[in-house]
Formats: structure tokens, sequence, C-alpha cells
């Protein structure tokens, strides 16, 4: 399953979408946008956001 | 299809630095920012260095340098203290919003157009030019110009559209947390309060460390948060090429941070500055190729970039350190030697390490390591 970001969380900060290796990550003003067709699912903008806003879930 | 001399994607510090420059040497400059108000939201403490006025040609001006700091209080886990006091204002506290909004007022006073909430959505070379697609979706316009400057910051994607990697890796960016607060109680008002500890942060989120540490300082506890703030901060990783045909990157978008404490306002500005006397230069030349524009690398490295690779090896020594490391650190220097290590003085440093730690073999052994 690819990343899911909760909107009631994120400060919208762009962390995420700096270290998306996979360019699947997009900050609109105050909207994340992930294009779930490119996500690798490699947890990285798991690790780098401050406030626990992204999350992998398991099949 | 508008026509420019060169486009800047963003408007933080790098990219309005760069407008001004490039609309003073009488480009036809467009500076396109996602926001739809300059300086706001903040991702920042808004510290800078005092230093960096000197540097940059810039008067703190009370509307937005709104306090001053006279030094630093580092903290080490068992709570006791080393002042740090420089004799002279050793930086501001700045209110980035309205020194945003100055810095913009200065590039369009030059001649440079700033537009806000035109989001860049893609960037494609064309006929040896860049056509940029920006605006809120389905109210895009398009650009164009032979030199894209991206000072879009931490979430940068334009120089990738143009083929540049600059993607942070895990280890070279910070997790940060922040909270503005009122009604707190604190000794040394006007000092930076640095708290260090081996409690390294790859469990848990920046947030639940900083509640965490709110919470076990009662004079914390007994304030109020006003503001909440959040962000990564590339503190390493810098690029060896920074640019590409077309393309110049700067700021925060090239990782133009200091690795110790994070502060990339000033350094977004100089090396916005230094990009933009090569694209002045390409302008010149009318030659936008990577060959002509990868002037820009050398230069940055000699006059920053060397520095803050030295810098980030003091930030590896700093990481290895334990607490226990700490407190014989805080007993045994004085604010000075801490001053002199922190800044990458080679000699200097080491001749600190042997001889006010020559009692503690291993600890020596560290520093000197990460002192070569
Ligand atoms: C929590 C935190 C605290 C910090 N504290 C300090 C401090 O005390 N002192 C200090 O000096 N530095 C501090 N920094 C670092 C400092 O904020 C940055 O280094 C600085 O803002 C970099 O300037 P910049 O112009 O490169 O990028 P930014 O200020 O991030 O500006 C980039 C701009 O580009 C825009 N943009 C992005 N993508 C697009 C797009 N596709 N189209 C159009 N526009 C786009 C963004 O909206 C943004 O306005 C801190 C950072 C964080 C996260
Ligand atoms: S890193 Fe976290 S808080 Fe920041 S934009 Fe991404 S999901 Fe939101
Ligand atoms: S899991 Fe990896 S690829 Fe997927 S959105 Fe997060 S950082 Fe990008």
């Amino acid at each position: 399953m690819p990343a899911k970001n909760d909107s009631e969380k994120c400060c919208y900060c762009g962390g995420c979408v700096g270290v998306c290796p996979a360019g699947a990550i997009t900050l609109e003003e105050t909207r994340i946008v992930i294009d779930e067709s490119k996500c690798i699912n490699c947890g990285a903008c798991v690790k780098i956001c401050p406030v626990g806003a992204m999350k992998l879930e398991k099949e | 299809m508008q026509e420019f001399d060169a486009i800047i994607v963003g408007a933080g510090p790098a990219g309005l630095a760069a407008a001004r420059k490039l609309a003073e040497a009488k480009m036809n400059v467009i500076c396109l920012e996602k926001k739809q108000e300059i300086g706001v939201p903040k991702r920042c403490a808004e510290g800078l260095g005092g230093g960096w006025f000197e540097r940059l040609g810039i008067k703190p001006d009370k509307r937005w340098a709104v306090r001053e700091i006279e030094g630093a209080a580092l903290y080490a886990p068992s709570g006791k203290k080393l002042e740090l006091r420089f004799g002279k204002t050793a930086g501001y506290v700045l209110e980035r919003r309205v020194f945003e909004k100055e810095l913009a007022k200065q590039a369009v006073n030059a001649g440079a157009k700033i537009r806000v909430k035109h989001p860049v959505t893609s960037a494609v070379r064309e006929n040896g030019k860049v056509k940029i697609e920006a605006g809120v979706r389905g109210d895009e316009e398009e650009y164009s110009a032979p030199l894209v400057l991206a000072c879009d910051g931490v979430e940068t994607q334009t120089a990738r559209m143009l083929g540049l990697n600059t993607v942070n890796k895990l280890n070279d960016i910070d997790s940060g947390y922040q909270y503005e607060m009122a009604g707190i109680d604190y000794e040394g008002d006007d000092l930076i309060n640095l708290f260090f500890g081996e409690d390294g942060t790859t469990e848990g989120t920046a947030k639940s460390y900083l509640d965490k540490f709110v919470e076990s300082h009662p004079g914390l506890k007994q304030g109020s948060i006003v503001e909440v703030n959040a962000g990564a901060v590339p503190v390493g990783g810098f690029l060896d090429d920074m640019t590409a045909d077309n393309l110049l990157v700067a700021g925060d978008a090239a990782h133009h941070v200091n690795p110790i404490h994070g502060g990339g306002i000033g350094l977004a500005m100089e090396g916005a500055r230094i990009a933009s006397d090569i694209a002045i230069g390409a302008h010149n030349a009318g030659d936008y190729s990577h060959k002509f524009l990868q002037k820009y690398n050398p230069i940055w490295y000699e006059k920053r970039g060397n520095q803050l690779k030295s810098i980030l090896k003091r930030r590896h020594l700093f990481e290895s350190l334990s607490d226990e490391n700490l407190e014989t650190l805080v007993n045994s220097l004085t604010g000075d030697d801490v001053l002199k290590i922190a800044e990458g003085e080679l000699i200097e440093s080491a001749k600190i390490v042997g001889k006010k730690l020559i009692k503690y073999p291993g600890l020596t052994k560290i520093m000197l390591k990460y002192l070569k």
C-alpha cells in the first residue's frame, strides 16, 4: 500500500516532499497529494515527518 | 507565453535576493511563488547571526529585526551550563513575514516581477529555453526563459524536472518542530538556550521529543503555545554540481544550510547572490549551457561551501558524544573554547583539546578524529 497522509496532523512543511526519492509527493498550499502509482513504499516520508502524519499501511 | 530573461522559482530569502540582483542588472526577471503570502507560514526560528548583516550589506531594522541575541547558553544533560557571551550583538530574532516582504519590495523596486499563488507545476526545455507552467489548477499560465533559478526550498522539484537530482537523503536532513510560547519562565532572556544530549531522535517524532522536553521543564510547562511550526532542514548532503543546462540552484534547494545549527537564511541569500552573478554573466554572454553555468560550483565552495563541509564534520563529532562526554566538556571548556571549535578553526581547536582534555584520553581521541 502506498504512503498515506493524515491531513489533520499534517503541518504542510514539505519535509516529506524533500526526501521522497520517487517524486511521488506534491505539497499544494494546504494539501499533500500522493501519486500512488509513483510511490515505492520506501518509508522515507514516514521517517522525516516531524508530527507522524505519514503512514505506510500494510496490505 | 510570457518571455523573460530569467525565471526564479520560489520567493523565500534565496529567490528574493536573486530577483533583486538580476533586476538591478537590468534583466527582465519574474519570481513565481506557490504560497499566497510571502513569508507566511514560516518554517523557521528566525534567528540570524550578526555577521550576516555585514556580509549581505543589510542594516537591521526594528520593523523586522525585533530582538537582539547576546549569546548562547549550552546545557549538558545534567542541567549544568556554559555561557557564550560575544561582547557585541550576536544576532537578531527576525520577524520573517516583515523581513521577506521588505526583500520583495526591494526586488520589485529594482524592476523584478513577483507572482504569488503561482505554483510551478512543470518545467521542460524547448529550443534552448525552459517552458514553465505555473498557477492554480485550471488557471495555469506559460512562461519561458533561457535561465531558471531554482530557489524553491526544501521541497524543491524544479531542479528534478530539469534533470538534476537534489533529493535529500535521510541522514542529511533534520526533522524540525517548534513552538512559539508565551508565559514561560526562563533565565538568560537574551541568550539562545541550547540543550544537548545523546538521546538522538531515531525513534518517535520531533513533536513527541519536543513535548517531552516541555513537559520536563517547569518554566516551559507553565506557558502557552501560541504558534506551531514544522519543517525539515537539509544539514548536509552538499551537491557537487548545482547546475545543469539553463539551471542554477540556490538556498535550501541546494542544501545551503549550516549543518550544526540549521541556519539557512543568510546562506540562502549568499548562495542566490553568487548564482545571480553567474546568471548575469550567462545573460551577457548569451551562453546558458551547463558548461558555462557550472562555474558557480567552485565559487560557492571556495567562498562558503568548503567551510560548511568542515562544519559538517563538527556536527558528526557532536553526534558521537555520549552524555558523559558532554558533562566532561561543560566542566572542562570555556564558552570561548566551544566557539572556536564550532567555527572550525583547526589548529586552535586541536590546541584547546590537547590542553584542556588531557585527563580524558578517550574523549580526546574522539575529538581529534573529527577535528582532522
Ligand atoms: C523549524 C525550522 C527552524 C529554522 N530556524 C532557522 C533559524 O532560526 N535561522 C535560520 O537562518 N534558518 C532557520 N531555518 C532554515 C531556514 O528557514 C531556511 O534555510 C531558509 O528559509 C531557506 O531559504 P530559501 O529561500 O532557500 O527557501 P524557503 O524559505 O523555503 O523558500 C522557498 C520558497 O519556494 C516556494 N516554492 C516551493 N515549491 C514551489 C513551486 N513548485 N512553485 C513556486 N514556489 C515554490 C515555497 O513556497 C517557498 O516560499 C529553519 C528551518 C526550519 C524548518
Ligand atoms: S513531513 Fe509530515 S507534516 Fe510535513 S508536509 Fe509531510 S506529512 Fe505534512
Ligand atoms: S513511501 Fe517513499 S516513495 Fe512513497 S511517498 Fe513516501 S517517500 Fe515517496
